[in-house]
């Protein structure tokens, strides 16, 4: 895999697409950032891991997306971004509101479908917003959250506020008609909305190149309507964050949006009863041990000797501990009041 | 304190399923993420991965061990520091079982209309013969399959013997389908006509319709309805309205075939009953199968159909096993409603996985004396008004059952036909059980109250029959 980009990155740069330069200098992170790095994404995995064994005891029922083996992305991504900046998704959503500081508790909660949940329990893991840390959602059609992402950074046009909307979709969703009619919008408004392609190679049983004409430059699929495009080694949260940076500052400097492939993986099945029998075990193998991005930056630190693997231990009983925390509140937190299933439906004016 | 392992749930349907394999022996270290064993259920084998670090302490299910209950304790992890005597403490303090918050009270259900008149039949139970059915032959042979087998028969059947018709959807092809509803169609018919698409509903409904317009006579899956509506613009369009446009010429011959309605706890943007909306339409046939004998029978007629045919199954209903008659060519006509069940104190018409309640219902009604005559209309649109009508004769009272919302639904239409074709037969009004009106929420609580239950069927036939 890992040639098989360097080739890809070879033949873009061939033909004028902007591809960063990985040098060690510009990626360099400070001890404080490769620790906040780590945190955050060990907070993910464990809150996913912790996801996925209720699952199995059959505590969150329905359709469960995992975010392991792609957490560098969105922390990546949170890193480069300020207070105000707006975050979108699908249904893959669990990462990404970790990331932009929602309680653990509100977020397990909502996947057991108890009242304290972020959504009072009736949106479930799929569907969970929090309008105080701009985070919209959380949808179940792919690639419904394109357009809406757009419509997000047109109201930071509209209100001449210099924020910017981050709006993930995955590379199966790159195929759905109305990406198209946003970028299109996105570039004739220049519009401050950064496209995130969290690529990981599949949608569902779909390898992306069984999919998607000319799949190994989804980032040129902006090309014609003047957006610039960069992919990005998304196990790398060095990477992730010098990407983000670049089109933060894009998009606040008036200049319209711009796209960012991100080269991820899910270790995981699509959703929790997926067999993956689409790809080896040995594929998954290789990424997970040559290219996890909570590895990577465990390795840095300890080869910089800013920790020690005691104390990055002690952080994980710490990580583990807050999780616990949340999948015991999830379990006992009691079930939305039978009245609520008339609530919410429309404004009360 | 060691960490137990327990059998986990691979899917939201499963109670059960064979440890197939183990990867470690008692003495390996694990860390989270590890692959420490495969588990079989019904549908796929699937790896259990480590959640905690520690040592394998021992192995409680040995593998190959069929039937292992979900929650059951199958090994025991040992911590830093911990030994061999801390395993029996482990064995013997009991899994603990998810604890579930106690339920909450449902809601009371709407107050029904009041009744003077009381019921004049037998009380004490009633019992029920199932009508002749005319529809097979004499001396059919029937076999016992799932509703997934019935449809994948149908199409495999259709296919064999006209090469116009082909298959396309998301996932249909090399993943066997996303409900395995496609499955083996790949190997047997290859990947001419067995397509996957990219996730591009618009775009390939369009084609579809444009394919059939050339000639062919394409099954377009929808992964489930609910992604129909990124299509909707074609299927209503192109495809329902080009023959009327183009004054005969352009017959649109398609089938667009998928789970419809109500999962498990799959949420709002996954949980729609489209039954009404399609049945809107002028120019579309809609059709909506209960057992996997009609869904077969008919899904070969919808694909000889030289028109556009909806084609609504459902999810819960997939892995059902039902009496299909083993015939050469079981065909079931597109636009006849069937009495499935005999009766005579009220009719309740349902369709789809509605049926549920109503044959439910029906057998809760008969252990309390009320005989209730049960219709599945099976096709939605052209719907058979005459089989309702002639049962409401008999009855003089109607409950009509759907999963989807009440205003502009299906029983609403049934409704407004009683009362314009059949006003003088009812002695009661038309009462419909439906879906409540809100976008399905996700709690298990709510989910309940949200869908139809049998005893609102019950409420509603005793309401009609005046005995509530
Ligand atoms: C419009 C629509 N079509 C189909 C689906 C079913 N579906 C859910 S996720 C998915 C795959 C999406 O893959 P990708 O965009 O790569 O995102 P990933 O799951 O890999 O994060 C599909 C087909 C859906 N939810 N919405
Ligand atoms: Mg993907």
């Amino acid at each position: 895999m890992a040639t098989e980009k360097k080739t890809t990155a070879t033949k873009a740069a061939s033909r004028g697409a902007k591809k960063a330069s990985d040098t060690a200098q510009e990626l360099s992170f400070t001890a404080e950032q490769e620790r906040l790095a780590y945190k955050e994404m060990l907070l993910i995995r464990r809150f996913e891991e912790k996801a996925g064994q209720m699952y199995g005891m059959g505590l969150i029922g329905g359709f469960c997306h995992l975010y392991i083996g792609q957490e560098a992305v969105v922390v990546g991504m949170q890193m480069a971004i300020d207070e105000g900046d707006q975050v979108i998704t699908s249904y893959r959503d669990h990462g990404h509101m970790i990331a932009c500081g929602m309680d653990p508790k509100g977020v397990m909660a909502e996947l057991t479908g108890r009242r304290s949940g972020l959504s009072k329990g009736k949106g479930g893991s799929m569907h969970m917003f929090s309008r105080e840390k701009k985070f919209f959602g959380g949808h179940g059609i792919v690639a419904a959250q394109v357009p809406l992402g757009t419509g997000l950074a047109f109201s930071n046009m509209y209100r001449d506020t210099d924020r910017v909307c981050l709006t993930y979709f995955g590379e199966g969703a790159t195929n759905q008609g109305q990406v198209y009619e946003s970028f299109n919008m996105a570039s004739l408004w220049k519009l401050p909305v950064i496209y995130i392609i969290e690529n990981n190679r599949y949608a569902m049983g779909t390898a992306v190149t069984r999919a998607s004409a000319k799949a190994e430059e989804l980032f040129n699929r902006g090309s014609v309507y003047g957006i610039p495009g960069e992919q990005v080694d998304g196990m790398d949260i060095r990477a992730v964050k010098r990407a983000g940076d670049k089109a933060v500052a894009h998009c606040r400097a008036g200049k319209g949006p711009m796209i960012l492939e991100m080269m991820t993986y899910r270790y995981r099945g699509h959703s929790m009863s997926d067999p993956a029998k689409y790809r080896s075990k040995e594929e998954v193998q290789k990424m997970r041990q040559e290219h996890d991005p909570i590895e990577q930056v465990r390795q840095r630190i300890l080869d910089a000797g800013s920790e020690t693997e005691d104390s990055l231990k002690d952080m994980d009983k710490e990580i583990r501990a807050v999780v616990a925390e949340a999948a015991e509140f999830a379990q006992s937190d009691p079930e939305p009041d039978a009245s609520e299933l008339w609530t919410d439906i429309l404004v009360e004016a | 304190m060691p960490v137990q392992i327990l059998m986990p749930a691979l899917s939201p349907t499963m109670e059960e399923g064979t440890l197939a394999k183990w990867l470690v022996k008692e003495g390996d270290v694990v860390t989270s993420g590890d692959v420490i064993a495969e588990i079989e259920t019904d549908k796929a084998t699937m790896e259990v991965e480590a959640v905690d670090e520690g040592k394998v302490g021992r192995i409680v299910v040995a593998e190959g061990t069929e039937g292992v209950k979900v929650n059951a304790l199958i090994a025991v992890l040992l911590a830093d520091g911990e030994d061999n005597s801390a395993i029996d403490a482990a064995m013997t303090t009991p899994a603990a079982p998810p604890e579930l918050a106690p339920p909450v009270e449902p809601a009371p259900v709407a107050s029904e209309p009041k009744a003077d008149a009381v019921l004049s039949t037998t009380t004490g139970p009633v019992t029920s013969e199932a009508p002749e059915d005319l529809e097979v032959p004499e001396g059919t042979e029937f076999t016992s399959i799932t509703m997934r087998e019935a449809l994948r028969d149908a199409m495999a059947e259709e296919m064999r013997s006209d090469d116009t018709v082909f298959v396309m959807g998301e996932e249909v092809a090399q993943y066997q389908g996303a409900y395995k509803v496609t499955q083996g169609l790949l190997d047997e018919f290859g990947g001419r006509r067995v397509i996957d698409t990219p996730i591009t509903e618009h775009g390939f409904a369009g084609v579809g319709v444009g394919a059939a317009f050339g000639g062919l006579r394409p099954i377009v899956e929808f992964m489930t309805f609910n992604f129909a509506m990124q299509a909707m613009d074609h299927i209503i369009n192109s495809a329902a309205k080009t023959l009327y446009m183009s004054g005969g010429q352009m017959g649109c011959p398609i089938v667009f075939r998928g789970p419809n309605g109500a999962a498990s706890r799959v949420g709002a943007q996954h949980s729609q009953d489209y039954s009404a909306w399609f049945s809107h339409i002028p120019g579309l046939k809609v059709v909506a199968p209960y057992s996997a004998a009609d869904a077969k029978g008919l899904l070969k007629a919808a694909i000889r159909d030289p028109n556009p045919v909806i084609f609504l199954e459902n999810e819960i209903l997939y892995g059902q096993s039902f009496e299909v008659p083993v015939l050469e060519d079981w065909v079931v006509p597109i636009g006849k409603a069937k009495v499935v069940r005999a009766g005579s104190d009220v009719t309740i018409v349902s369709f789809s996985h509605g049926m549920f309640y109503a044959l439910a219902a029906a057998d809760i009604l008969a252990e309390e004396g009320i005989s209730a005559e049960v219709i599945d209309l099976r096709t939605l649109r052209p719907m058979d008004t005459a089989t309702i009508i002639s049962s409401v004769q008999k009855t003089n009272r109607l409950v009509t059952v759907e999963e989807g919302w009440s205003e502009c639904g299906v029983g609403a239409e049934i409704a407004a036909r009683m009362m314009s074709d059949a006003f003088d037969h009812l002695d009661a009004p038309v009462l419909r059980v439906s879906g409540k009106s809100v976008p399905m929420p996700y709690a298990a609580n709510l989910e309940k109250l949200a869908l139809p239950t049998a005893n609102d069927v019950v409420q509603a036939a005793k309401a009609v029959c005046y005995t509530g």
